[in-house]
């Protein structure tokens, strides 16, 4: 099974995003190995953006949809099939800008789908202009004084939103990152996993996510409260410590709407005739 | 035609839609055929909200100025309808609400509050004083009543009884050929819904807009019974890329909405194009720009079907004119978008979407299979296929590594900005779109009605089939209507309107967009009559303008 494609890697040297890539390459991997499934049970959607070139890159299904729609589709898909293993990759500004909505409702509806945001707080492919999660004062483009805007947390948002499993990660920690990957795919139900990538070429933040970074230890997982705290340490502008891990999971129910499908042919005619009947 | 016309009106809050369309059955249980106009503002409670039933042994498709009973629950009612009584014609007024009545009062309070029944039953008073007055047999009545409205129904036959005695036979319903069959009364948004289930939909999602609601409604009531899943999702955003979304992954799924919706679809609407994934919507029609009028109806969307997504792809688009159509239609769509692979629009308005009609049975669709992967060889979703459409193949399946895009890609699915490629897949779509045109001519794309060798020839599209059809009759006309808008069936239309001396456009709107459309074909369109105050044309109303413009 080869799980990358032959299309050309254009991504910039020392991006983040090879490392998400190689991260779900694995935990796809894994998945078909110890836990039986097979590769075509995955589903990958993106948005646009720099992100979601994994698309073309990872040999597996896959919908390379629009800006901001990613949980749309990937809702769509879960309907549809549930047997699918859907993960949806956004960028920040898919996520968090044009698609915010959908962030909130996929959460609030618990359908079984992965989001993983590459949030490195820039638009890479649009040549660097801030994001909804750009520190406050950050040069881009569109602002070259400075955005005087606050970021906001996604981690946070998550949260207050109804996801089922909420953590975070780094692509300079590769081992984390796919385990964390790993849990957030295998949980039934509405997976966020906020993940600070590095944008080599415009938002390199590699030193203060250097210091600031932690991972948390003997958090528990099911108290909302803690997680909220914890997901409020660091508001994506100071120099607090950024706790990284799962925040917060449980299980709730997750079937939003009754899955797809439909009578077979005579069934259905009968069924119409009975309608057709009863407004006789 | 020996014919009924019954306006029933009153407040919103009262009942008057269940009311109207209780009278439109219970003409339809007499064996006529019979259509509903139902008239409501954009609120809750209050206002003025009337219902026209018209009924005849041959089935009425429009409406006329004339009225042969009033049923009024209310002082506006009589107020504004009662001038429309044609001769022998008659008030039949709650004398509670009507203070300055003549004809047949019934004190629907006092009756109400002897019966011990609900206030809203209030409206079976003046339906049961409606069916003496048109000398329907009380068994009829209970027969009909029980099956109209089955909550409480012991209440209401009390309240409609005691209506009963207390009117008077005014006229009895047209006479009804012999041995002729009861057929069903539904609206045009039940007719789409399950012309959708009987073509096997598997997935109906929606925001509620009106005047598109109604197939929501009704499908989302029945999900168990069809076994259709009904989604309601955040916005028009959500329901059309989640539509796509359960498209790729194998589901025949509808959306409906009306133009606002589709404003917010157009973004999904062009990703099916690119990324060739079926999926049908339903555009219900209303007076726009913007919110507009939003509980009546127009036909000022055409052009924006049409043209709607950026980019250049297939997209059929088609208008029915009657529920029998609505419902034909509705099925061969699903036919055609899943055999193509691209977006599809059923385009209806307000008056055929939530008028009701008596429903003739729709014809069978042509078998039209969709082209599926036979699992030969490593899979490419955008592989070439005979007519530019290549074999599909849903994710799951073995051996199949399923990838759609909405960047210009190569046959696997892969990002591409290879110029022959971008060029190649072009071809690819338009391609689809000829052989789209190919498959519709053995399709109904056309229709014509009146005389066939009439030199002047009304031309419209839609629900104002009716009224068109109705007037060619009286006045000696043929009419030329196109079902199929896109691609424009250019040989069914250029059989239809040879040797046309004058050709007169009735739309329900200002600028003509079927005038528009047809005149860039390369015909010639000599006069428009358009309305746009929201209403349908009444009969006597378009003949006076086609009398105008000397046709
Ligand atoms: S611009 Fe940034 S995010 Fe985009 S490929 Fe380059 S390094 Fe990666």
């Amino acid at each position: 099974m080869t799980w990358i494609t032959d299309a050309q890697n254009t991504w910039c040297p020392g991006c983040g995003n090879f490392t998400v890539q190689h991260a779900l390459k694995d935990v796809f991997a894994g998945l078909v190995a110890d836990e039986g499934r097979r590769p075509e049970e995955f589903v990958l959607v993106t948005g646009i953006g720099c992100h979601a070139k994994i698309a073309d890159y990872l040999a597996v299904n896959s919908f390379y949809a629009i800006h901001g729609r990613t949980l749309p589709v990937a809702t769509g898909i879960t309907l549809a099939n549930p047997d699918l293993t859907v993960v949806a990759c956004a960028g920040d500004g898919d996520a968090y800008a044009e698609g915010l909505g959908h962030l909130v409702f996929a959460a609030k509806r618990n359908t079984d789908i992965t989001a993983v945001v590459h949030d490195n707080r820039v638009y890479g492919l649009t040549t660097g202009q801030y994001t909804p999660t750009s520190y406050t004062g950050f040069r881009g483009r569109s602002t070259p004084k400075g955005a005087k805007e606050r970021p906001f947390n996604p981690v946070e948002l998550a949260l207050a939103s109804g996801a089922t499993f909420v953590a975070r990660a780094y692509t300079r920690r590769l081992d984390h990152l796919r385990e964390v990957l790993r849990r957030a795919v295998l949980h039934r139900g509405f997976s966020f996993v906020e993940v600070l990538q590095i944008c080599a070429t415009y938002n390199n933040l590699t030193a203060s996510y250097h210091d600031q970074a932690y991972e948390l230890d003997g958090h528990d997982t099911a108290d909302l409260t803690a997680a909220l705290e914890r997901a409020r340490e660091w508001d994506y502008s100071d120099g607090a410590p950024i706790a990284l891990g799962v925040f917060y999971e449980v299980e709730r129910e997750r079937e939003a709407w009754p899955p797809m499908g439909r009578l077979p042919d005579h069934r259905r005619r009968e069924v119409i005739r009975g309608v057709l009947e009863e407004r006789r | 035609m020996d014919e009924i016309a019954v306006l029933i009106g009153g407040k919103a809050g009262e009942g008057i839609n269940i009311a109207g369309s209780v009278v439109m059955r219970l003409i339809a249980g007499c064996g006529l055929r019979a259509a509903m106009y139902y008239d409501y503002q954009s609120l809750i409670k209050g206002g003025h909200n009337f219902a026209v039933i018209r009924g005849a042994a041959e089935q009425p498709y429009c409406h006329r100025e004339g009225l042969d009973l009033v049923l009024a629950l209310d002082q506006e009612t009589v107020r504004r309808h009662h001038g429309r009584l044609r001769a022998g014609g008659q008030v039949i007024y709650d004398t509670g609400r009507v203070q300055e009545g003549e004809g047949t009062g019934i004190p629907l309070d006092e009756i109400v509050k002897d019966e011990g029944a609900p206030a809203v039953t209030r409206n079976m008073g003046l339906i049961g004083g409606f069916c003496k007055a048109c000398a329907i047999p009380w068994e009829t009545v209970e027969a009909v009543l029980s099956r109209a409205v089955p909550k409480a129904v012991e209440a209401n036959l009390r309240v409609a009884g005691r209506g009963y005695e207390a009117a008077e036979m005014v006229r009895p319903l047209p006479a009804r050929a012999a041995g002729i069959r009861v057929l069903p009364a539904i609206s045009g948004n039940e007719a789409i819904a399950l012309g959708l289930v009987e073509a096997g939909l598997e997935g109906y999602i929606a925001y509620p807009m009106t005047p598109s609601s109604g197939i929501l409604h009704f499908l989302a009531a029945r999900q168990e019974e069809f076994r259709t899943s009904v989604v309601h999702p955040e916005n028009e955003i959500g329901v059309m890329l989640m539509a796509l979304g359960a498209a790729y992954a194998g589901r025949r799924v509808a959306v409906g909405t009306s133009g606002g919706g589709f404003c917010l679809m157009t973004e999904g609407f062009s990703l099916a194009g690119m990324a060739e994934l079926p999926v049908l919507i339903v555009l219900a029609q209303r007076p726009g720009p913007s919110t507009g009028v939003p509980t009546y109806s127009g036909q000022g969307d055409l052009l924006f079907a049409l043209s709607a997504g950026q980019g250049e792809f297939p997209r059929p688009v088609v208008a029915p004119g009657t529920l029998e159509e609505a419902w034909y239609w509705a099925g061969a769509l699903l036919d055609l978008a899943w055999r193509f692979q691209t977006p599809a629009v059923l385009l209806t308005d307000k008056n055929l979407g939530e008028g009701m009609y008596t429903f003739h049975g729709a014809p069978e669709r042509p078998p039209l299979p969709s082209v599926r992967w036979d699992g030969d060889g490593g899979y490419r979703r955008y592989a070439p296929g005979p007519d530019g459409v290549s074999p599909l193949a849903s994710p799951g399946t073995a051996g199949a590594v399923v990838k759609v895009n909405s960047y210009a890609h190569d046959e696997r699915g892969i990002t591409t900005e290879d110029r022959a490629t971008v060029a190649r897949m072009a071809e690819k779509r338009n391609e689809k779109e000829k052989a789209m045109a190919e498959v519709l001519r053995s399709y109904p794309s056309v229709m014509t009605a009146g005389d066939p060798a009439a030199g002047t020839v009304l031309l419209c599209w839609g629900s104002t089939a009716g009224v068109c059809t109705e007037a060619a009759k009286d006045l000696g006309l043929r009419v030329v209507r196109p079902v199929v808008l896109s691609p424009f069936p250019v040989e069914q239309f250029s059989a239809a309107i040879g040797g046309a001396e004058q050709v007169v456009a009735v739309e329900e709107n200002l600028d003509g967009h079927l005038a528009r459309l047809v005149r860039a074909e390369g015909y010639r369109v000599n006069a428009v009559i358009g309305k746009y105050d929201g209403r349908p044309f009444f009969l006597e109303d378009l003949e006076r303008q086609l009398k105008g413009v000397g046709a």
